[in-house]
């Protein structure tokens, strides 16, 4: 357990779009590891997420109509700004993050401003299909050329991010759908310090990916392409 | 250019001024949003009713008729207004964002007040 002082209290944040039949056990899981608040960002979801993470114990803010992933976590970003959080954990609400790796998360922030959670450093952990595998691949180094530093698993929304940190995601150049290589990209150029630890990650249930479908991945490539490209033609000020 | 079709071209172009302006006038057009679309009709006015211009542009921009300069103004203006909506779209889809957060962030701070005077 990690037991931060007054100064440094943690919040964790968790999106959620429609988990009502899983959201109180993980609210649960992720209060036996971690000593901080639980805000649930429900993200105009039509079942009872709200009520559900309520019942976990959780503090819930609830989008009227559905924003997206991006923006529901900034939602998170914004809430623990104004209630002065010395920092952030944010994990999925689907299950695919396993809460038993918060507490190494958060250890590395003493070294780091934003710690994110990689699958390919950790072994046992799921292994995405192929297609998905060199997509991530290939935004992994394009991601890690533009950081200078080895970005091994860009997609990851297993988060550990410092106050520093925070005012520069609170920021409206946020993205509102895929907040992922290009956003660690933009991280490590503003002189943020960016680090990776070894999580372990399940696969997301069936359906409820957010590169489900046909179209959404090929969205995903070209949206993807245009935001890291952008990267570099943008100075991003702290 | 027939005597028919000048006076066509003329009256079309007034016909669409006329409707923005009514629309701005009626409010069912915000202002800030009826320039461009003031300008194109202006200009389909002034091309319409001056025929020397429309062939001197022509020439200027090597077209081989002056129906192609006519065309290509129109093209322009569309795709400017075009542009132009997505940037306001953009816009409103940022403030709709800070809008939602807000009110998200606001139902958290109820929620929290409401149990502490439960709890005292």
């Amino acid at each position: 357990m990690i037991s931060p002082d007054g100064s440094s209290r943690i919040l964790v944040v968790m999106p959620a779009f429609n988990e009502a039949s899983r959201i109180r056990r993980m609210v649960e899981a992720v209060r036996c590891q971690v000593a901080g608040d639980v805000l649930v960002v429900d993200d105009g979801s039509s079942d009872d997420t709200a009520g559900e993470a309520r019942r976990g114990g959780a503090r819930v803010a609830v989008h009227p109509v559905n924003l997206g992933y991006g923006a529901a976590l900034q939602t998170g970003y914004r809430w623990a700004l104004k209630r002065g959080y010395g920092a952030v954990l944010q994990l999925d609400a689907d299950g695919q993050h396993d809460p038993a790796f918060i507490p190494g998360l958060l250890e590395a922030l003493s070294r780091a401003d934003v710690v994110v959670g990689s699958r390919f450093l950790g072994e046992r952990s799921y292994r995405p299909p192929l297609l998905r595998r060199m997509g991530m691949w290939l935004f992994g180094r394009v991601a890690s050329a533009l950081a200078g530093q080895r970005i091994t698993d860009p997609t990851s929304g297993f988060q550990a991010i410092s106050a520093e940190a925070l005012r520069f995601y609170a920021h409206e150049r946020y993205p509102v759908d895929y907040p992922d290589a290009d956003v660690l990209a933009m991280v490590a150029r503003s002189g943020l310090r960016l680090a990776e630890v070894p999580v372990r990650m399940l696969p997301s249930p069936p359906g409820k990916s957010m590169h489900a479908g046909a179209w959404k991945p090929l969205y995903y490539v070209a949206r993807m392409s245009l935001a890291l490209f952008l990267v570099p033609l943008r100075s991003e000020k702290r | 250019m027939t005597k028919a079709q000048h006076l066509f071209a003329i009256l079309v172009s007034l016909a669409s001024l006329a409707v923005i302006v009514e629309l701005v006038r009626r409010r069912k057009l915000k202002e800030e949003y009826s320039l461009l679309w003031i300008l194109t009709a202006a200009g389909m006015l002034v091309l319409s009713s001056w025929y020397d211009l429309v062939e001197w542009l022509t020439q200027l921009s090597g077209a081989v008729t002056p129906t192609t300069t006519l065309f290509i103004f129109g093209l322009v203006f569309l795709l400017l207004i075009s542009v132009h909506f997505s940037t306001v779209l953009s816009r409103l889809t940022e403030q709709v964002r800070r809008l939602t957060q807000e009110l998200a962030l606001l139902s958290a701070e109820r929620d929290e007040l409401r149990e502490r005077d439960r709890r005292s």
